[in-house]
This record gives structure tokens, C-alpha cells and sequence, in this order.
């Protein structure tokens, strides 16, 4: 008894998905972060609120909004398709969308915090040596950031490959595109292949727990969120 | 220690019978596609008993594992009929409670009016882009699904359009949003006396696919409970067969 080559096929899928994933969240996470920890706007707080949402929602509010907003009578769906990209539920972009949104507070708020712990002064430092906004960000910023980008990605990375609710609600369970280890594992399950699901949930178990252990035994980083 | 519980129990159960015959409460395990008959069902049976029925929906398979893992259930209303056939192998039921309550019924169905005909052309047609079935695994309606196609001669041409639900339940939340065109779902979901009640369908002929028996079952834990054993009478009365004749099931 070992892994068969669906499993397989639902492990690559998974590491696709979450490194894809990861790679956009870092893109766009970026500005977001930096935006709230410079920012004196009002919208700070709405920002940051839509930021930390798929925090609290359980995964199927998420997954259920996504499909109905993305399918073919919804707002994106409409939008996707006059863009001629078709609709998104159903296919691997779909769940990289729907895992953005999710993982999102997960790296924006590692980010937000290593942004704001460097403070003004290092900024007003380079603005007296004349480096200009993008040059202090390049040369200052992203090298004292340095371990919120490892926090964030290793969050952000680990967050989608434990995702499951969205990538059920939003995936139809298509082998190769749709069917990441989870939803692998709840098959499993509900077929009553213990063997299989046992194989499976204690390789997702393992990995989460190596993830973790370098993420808190790390010394320059501080753990978690906060 | 064991002996003196069961008969403390025993003791404690004949009690309470006899003090209160009518306000026994049945824990009742019920597959997703009944959640909605048996709620009127439960109804009727609760106004007509005085007995309180205490419903938990799920997948055929989830609440086999949970029952396999000393979930309280004691009554287990099955999408199949292997499943209770399963628990009574392994002891887990009142012998000789089980009977098939319902059989279900499979439909072709599109949230679209006017999209599927009466003879499931649209199918043979192929200019959908996804088709919603119930995963072929878990889901009875999934197998029955992938059995029809089978026989049409479709399995291959419709395979790489195919998406599964994780039950009969989201094969057709999939079909309902419109992100499938056409799925392969319960009579029950889009049926109520005597006609569909929206969007567009074929019934798709019996011969097709292998008749999806749906059994109820006692459970072991409620064995002593005189509810359960009224609300399996009750399902197999003539009141039952109307609700559940009215949801577009075969009894």
C-alpha cells in the first residue's frame, strides 16, 4: 500500500497551486502591506478589515461567494467572459483566484508588520543620502523585511496547501486540475480507503509540522501573525 | 462492570418508557438527498407520535464513518443500499430493521428552461461545456450517472467536461448556479407534486442505470429506543410513502 499515481497527481497539483499562489501574494500582497503601514488614509481601517476577512469567514462562505460571483451570472463571470477567458469555476486558474483571496491575510499582515517595526528613520536616513522613494524601497525596505517575505511565504505557501473548503466548493473534483490533496483525502474518507486517506492526511500532517518547526525554531524571525 | 451498565441501562430505559412513552427522541442519520422529504416527514411523524426526531444530514459515506467512530446516531437513512448492508455485516444494526424506504430516480437537468429535451439529445449534442454528476465513488446518483452515460456510448466524449460534486447536493448547487449547464441529479432536488419545478429536465429511463435502492436502518444504539423503532414503522407507513412519492422517489 502506497501512494497511487492520482495521489501523486493531486501532490503536484497541490505544490503547483501553492507556488503559484505564493508568488502572486507576495506581487500583490506587497503594496498592500506597505500602503498600511505608511498610510494616514481613513480607509486603513476598511482596508485592512477586507485584508484579514477570509481569516474569520469559514472557507465555505468564501468558496459559495466565489462560485456564484465567478460563474457565468456573476459579476466576474461576466466580466471573465466578454474578456473571452471563459468562467473560472472548474478550471486551475479558478483555484488559484479563490486561493489569492484566501491566503491573502496571511502574507499581507506578516509584511504589514515587518514594514512598520522598521520605522521612519531608516527612510528619513536615505532620503538625506537623496535615494529616491523606489530606490530606498529596493535598498532599504525589502533587505530589513527580509524575514517578514520568509514569514509570509512560508505562511502564504503552507495556508493554500491546507486549503480545502474554497477548492471544494469552487473545484468539481477534476483530476490533474482541480483535485489537490485534500480534497484527495476527503475522497478517500468518503470511500471508506482508510489505507489510502491514512497515507495522505499523515504526509499533509508531517509537512505541516516540518513547516512550522523551521518557521518557530528560526531565530530571526518572530512566529505566527503577530 | 459491563453487565451491571447494560442492565443499569436496561433498567433505566424501562423506566423512562414507562413513564413517558410519547416523549421518546430518535437521533436519525439521514443522506443528503432525503434532507428535504424528511423534514416533512419528521414533521408529521413528530405531530402524529408526540415522539421528537433530531435530523443530521450528510454524505452516505461521512455518516458511515461517523457512525464506525460512536457518533450517536440511531436510526441511519442511507443514499444506498450497500452501506447499511456494510454496518449490519459488522454489527452495528438491529438485525432484520432493514428495508428499502425509497428509490431514487435520476434526472438530467439544466438550470436553463428549454435547454434539455425530453430525450436527453442534448447530451448526444455535446456543446456544453461542463457536466455536473455526484463523485462516481461516494455518491449512488455519481455511479448511476456514469452508468447511463456508459450505456449511451458517451463515457468517453463527455469525460473531459465531467465535474463532481461531493454529493448528489453540490452536483446540483453546480448545475443551480449555472457554472455547469447540464447535470445529473436527484429527481428528488428539482421535483415537487408531480412535475419539475423549474428549469428544464429529462427522467432519464430506468433501464439506463442500476435501480438506486435507498435503505433505512436501525442502528445498534437504538435499540432500546422505542421512537426508532416508531419511526421506522412510520416511514414504511402509508403517510411516509405519500411524502415521499410526492418528492419524485419509487417505493
Amino acid at each position: 500500500m502506497s501512494l497511487s499515481s492520482s495521489d501523486l497527481a493531486a501532490i503536484w497539483l497541490t505544490l503547483e497551486l501553492a507556488s503559484l499562489t505564493t508568488v502572486l501574494l507576495l506581487l500583490i500582497g506587497t503594496p498592500i502591506a506597505w500602503w498600511l503601514a505608511r498610510t494616514r488614509s481613513r480607509l486603513k481601517g476598511v482596508v485592512g478589515a477586507v485584508v484579514a476577512l477570509p481569516m474569520v469567514l469559514p472557507p465555505t462562505v468564501i468558496g459559495f461567494y466565489l462560485l456564484v460571483a465567478m460563474g457565468p451570472h456573476g459579476p466576474v463571470g461576466r466580466l471573465t467572459e466578454a474578456l473571452g477567458l471563459g468562467v473560472l469555476p472548474f478550471t486551475f486558474a479558478g483555484l488559484v483566484v479563490g486561493s489569492v483571496f484566501y491566503s491573502l491575510p496571511f502574507v499581507v499582515q506578516p509584511l504589514h508588520n515587518a514594514f512598520e517595526a522598521i520605522g521612519e528613520r531608516p527612510l528619513e536616513a536615505a532620503a538625506t543620502l537623496r535615494a529616491g522613494p523606489w530606490d530606498s524601497f529596493f535598498s532599504v525596505v525589502l533587505p530589513l523585511a527580509r524575514p517578514g517575505f520568509v514569514t509570509a511565504s512560508i505562511l502564504g505557501f503552507a495556508h493554500t496547501v491546507g486549503e480545502f473548503g474554497v477548492v471544494l466548493m469552487l473545484g468539481g473534483n477534476i483530476p490533474g486540475k482541480t483535485r489537490t490533496v485534500s480534497v484527495q483525502i476527503f475522497d478517500h474518507v468518503e470511500a471508506m480507503e482508510y489505507a489510502q486517506a491514512h497515507w495522505l492526511a499523515g504526509g499533509m500532517l508531517l509537512f505541516s509540522f516540518v513547516v512550522l518547526l523551521a518557521l518557530y525554531s528560526s531565530r530571526r524571525m518572530r512566529p505566527g501573525l503577530g | 462492570m459491563k453487565r451491571s451498565l447494560s442492565l443499569l441501562t436496561a433498567v433505566l430505559g424501562a423506566s423512562l418508557l414507562a413513564f413517558s412513552a410519547q416523549a421518546a427522541e430518535v437521533q436519525v442519520a439521514v443522506a443528503a438527498n432525503f434532507a428535504v422529504p424528511l423534514k416533512e416527514i419528521a414533521a408529521r411523524f413528530e405531530k402524529d407520535t408526540g415522539h421528537k426526531l433530531v435530523a443530521a444530514f450528510g454524505p452516505t459515506g461521512g455518516l458511515y464513518t461517523q457512525v464506525k467512530n460512536g457518533a450517536p446516531f440511531e436510526v441511519f437513512l442511507s443514499a444506498d443500499d450497500t452501506t447499511p448492508a456494510r454496518l449490519e455485516r459488522e454489527g452495528d444494526t438491529v438485525a432484520g430493521s432493514r428495508f428499502t424506504y425509497a428509490i431514487g430516480k435520476l434526472v438530467l437537468w439544466s438550470a436553463t428552461e428549454g435547454y434539455v429535451d425530453d430525450k436527453g439529445e442534448v447530451l448526444k449534442k455535446n456543446a456544453f461545456r461542463h457536466l455536473s454528476i455526484g463523485n462516481p465513488k461516494t455518491a449512488p446518483y455519481g455511479l448511476a450517472a456514469t452508468q447511463v452515460l456508459d450505456k449511451l456510448g458517451l463515457a468517453d466524449a463527455v469525460k473531459p467536461k465531467l465535474v463532481e460534486g461531493t454529493n448528489i447536493t453540490q452536483a446540483y448547487q453546480f448545475a443551480a448556479s449555472g457554472n455547469a449547464e447540464l447535470g445529473f441529479v436527484a429527481l428528488s432536488q428539482v421535483y415537487k407534486d408531480g412535475r419539475i419545478t423549474g428549469g428544464s429536465a429529462w427522467i432519464v429511463p430506468a433501464a439506463l442505470y442500476e435501480p438506486i435502492r435507498q435503505d433505512a436502518v436501525i442502528l445498534a444504539r437504538g435499540r432500546s429506543n422505542a421512537a426508532a423503532t416508531a419511526f421506522l414503522e412510520y416511514l414504511k407507513g402509508p403517510k411516509a410513502a405519500a411524502v415521499i412519492k410526492a418528492y419524485g422517489y419509487g417505493r
